[in-house]
């Protein structure tokens, strides 16, 4: 099965986030960059598909501070290239990747035809999850995303999926493949790959890179302002006996005009 | 019995297959298979492979069958197998970290919380993924100054390494801030390394992740080499038996403390200091690492000795003996794996003997103690008894008039 994995990197949000001194960007300086969580989930599931069916899987990435790191992580887990498209601004808006990542999917050799295209179906910068149906749009396959499990037919023309939905409901959908699948979660947690691995990895493997295709006008939709949240007061502890701070609870909330 | 040196001078590249090469793994070879390990052992009796047996499987070209159970998860790297051995084999330093690596990479799934902590590790350089950069945000809560080098790079006598717990850990800063406090009423020329410091990386090296050891080791030692200093001074014994065990085969040589030996070496000067009567009956445990591991049995319990009003009392199983806290070698993040197979927390364990003591204190001197065990006395329902104080905690406060 030939699989393709695009993954991307966001802001750290464990580290303190700053703005850009153009007030409507991250000041990527500052910021520190990690592997978005569903793109390791995505990774996850094509290598347990790899394992299971045999076949490649490619992982593709747009450069960001520590993206190398990331790459060659794929690779101790069991990826067999790894591509960074290169020269771009940090981080470019949704629709820019999408477009910059199926523009890249076209004109690299060896990429497409795949089997399935499979990436995170929503990121911290993306929570609509826009990135793989766009990238869909552009490549003109099939998309299902917010998925937990993908079965590939023995044929590998069609696979069965499960799709999450709100409220603990689960679908189970049939598409045609090749298709551009949103992942949620892989169907076991990313595996560890000890550090002596990725060092190896480091050592023996090649990133190739791309440079970024020409960029045309690409964003409909701009951010014009960002701010840090404000902080406010400290929270108000209720203590003493449960009797006690459920008086105090509905004092609180009779005062508050919510009773 | 544990003595000054440690595991394999010079060597990186040791692994469970060339070990037999060497001395220690010569020594390994001549095993009585008298099992003193295994009773000894505190999970002993929940593991399919306990040490003796480990040896047994290699001696028959059958180690690989130890890589695919998980039965080394059980080892808390507490040193007791070590300590009590008759062939003085070295095993919590050299076969079982050997075994442990192997069973690292044979297992296809590890437990979350490890696996979490030990990116954390990597990533953060602190096992509860803390933002790096806050690594010394307690400095501001503390009551006297404390120099950081960055911002400072003036040489000191002694380089405090803080280390993890100690620095994000609620709990951890407050023996942070003793130390401090201690450190100053002695004047002690110290400074820290604030942000720039990691994990040393012990829970890497002696449990599970050599690799991980090795970018944390080859780091710290590259910020050591930054400034000058003469002596280290450590307030995790863990930290201690990385650079003791590890770091100094590869150009650590600088002079090496634990903050508890380190300030009952001074007890002379400290002693006339500490004038605030406590009224406490306390019992102290032996953290694996500064006891088994180095025997520093005498120097906490002088230091508890010298605090007016304290009368120290005994657990049954104390020094060499002592029951481990269950958190050595990972299993600071195994407890839900623990729970999971029905074991048995060690912390619950020593809390239940450590409360039969009735002692209002129980004194530690390991940053990993204060939550295991403080979350234990709730566990058991010992929280209105008795509280968890890190010996420097109670220096400190005898400090006050």
């Amino acid at each position: 099965m030939k699989l393709i994995v695009l993954i991307k990197m966001v802001p750290d949000v464990v580290e303190e986030l700053v703005i850009g001194e153009d007030g409507k960007s991250l000041d990527i300086d500052a910021v520190r960059m990690t592997l978005n969580e569903s793109d390791d989930h995505a990774l996850e599931e094509a290598i347990l598909l790899k394992e299971r069916l045999g076949g490649t899987v490619t992982v593709v990435a747009l450069d960001s501070p520590e993206v190398d790191e990331a790459l060659y992580t794929a690779i101790a887990k069991g990826a067999d290239r790894v591509i960074k498209i290169t020269g771009i601004d940090l981080p470019p808006p949704t629709r820019e990747t999408a477009l910059l990542m199926a523009e890249v999917l076209r004109s690299q050799p060896g990429l497409l035809p795949a089997d399935a295209i499979l990436t995170g179906s929503q990121a911290i910068d993306d929570l609509d999850g826009l990135l793989a149906p766009l990238v869909a749009h552009e490549l003109g396959l099939p998309y299902l995303g917010i998925l937990t499990r993908i079965c590939p037919a023995e044929d590998l023309k069609s696979a069965t999926v499960l799709k999450e939905f709100a409220g603990g409901l689960r679908g189970e959908f049939e598409v045609p493949l090749p298709a551009v699948l949103g992942v949620q979660s892989a169907e076991k947690p990313p595996r560890y790959v000890p550090v002596a691995k990725v060092r190896a990895a480091m050592k023996s493997a090649q990133i190739e890179t791309v440079p970024a295709p020409a960029r045309g006008d690409r964003e409909l939709v701009c951010v014009s302002a960002m701010r840090i949240p404000e902080e406010a007061g400290a929270a108000e502890m209720l203590e003493g006996s449960p009797e006690e701070v459920s008086g105090k609870l509905c004092g609180v909330l009779a005062e508050r005009g919510l009773l | 019995m544990a003595s000054a040196a440690c595991l394999l001078p010079g060597t990186t590249e040791i692994t469970i297959e060339n070990l037999m090469q060497t001395p220690e793994g010569r020594r390994v070879m001549s095993c009585l298979q008298c099992g003193v390990c295994v009773g000894a052992c505190p999970y002993g009796e929940v593991m399919d492979y306990p040490p003796r047996r480990i040896i047994a499987m290699l001696r028959a070209g059958m180690v690989e069958k130890v890589y695919y159970s998980d039965s080394l998860l059980a080892c808390v790297a507490c040193y007791t197998c070590m300590y009590k051995c008759p062939r003085d084999i070295r095993l919590t330093d050299t076969i079982l970290p050997l075994a442990k690596e192997q069973v690292l990479i044979h297992q296809p799934d590890l437990p979350a919380e490890l696996q979490r902590a030990l990116q954390n590790t990597l990533r953060y350089g602190n096992p509860m993924g803390e933002s790096s950069r806050k690594r010394a945000a307690w400095v501001k809560t503390c009551p006297v100054p404390v120099r950081i080098f960055s911002e400072d790079p003036r040489p000191a006598d002694v380089l405090w390494f803080v280390e993890c717990y100690t620095s994000y850990y609620p709990r951890g800063q407050d023996c942070c801030r003793a130390t401090a406090r201690l450190f100053h009423a002695l004047g002690v020329d110290f400074a820290i390394l604030g942000n720039e410091e990691k994990c040393a990386g012990e829970c890497g090296r002696l449990t599970w992740e050599p690799g991980l050891y090795e970018t944390l080791m080859d780091y710290n030692m590259a910020v050591f080499g930054k400034y000058r200093f003469n002596r280290v001074v450590t307030s995790c014994p863990h930290a201690h038996n990385a650079f003791k065990c590890r770091y100094i085969n590869f150009g650590f040589n600088y002079e090496l403390h634990h903050v508890t030996p380190y300030l009952a070496a001074h007890l002379d000067r400290l002693k006339p200091m500490l004038r605030r009567k406590l009224n406490l009956k306390v019992t102290y445990h032996d953290s694996c690492c500064l006891g088994r591991q180095n025997e520093f049995f005498d120097a906490p319990r002088e230091l508890l000795n010298a605090i007016p009003g304290v009368k120290l009392v005994e657990m049954t199983h104390n020094r060499g003996n002592a029951i481990c806290c269950g958190g050595g070698g990972g299993g600071m993040w195994l407890d839900t794996y623990y729970k999971s197979k029905g074991y048995e927390r060690l912390s619950e364990r020593r809390i239940r003997e450590a409360l039969a003591t009735g002692a209002d204190v129980l004194a530690i001197s390991c940053p990993y103690e204060v939550s295991r065990f403080e979350d234990a006395l709730k566990v058991v329902g010992g929280d209105k008894k008795m509280v968890v104080r890190d010996v420097t905690e109670l220096l400190a406060e005898a400090l006050e008039v």
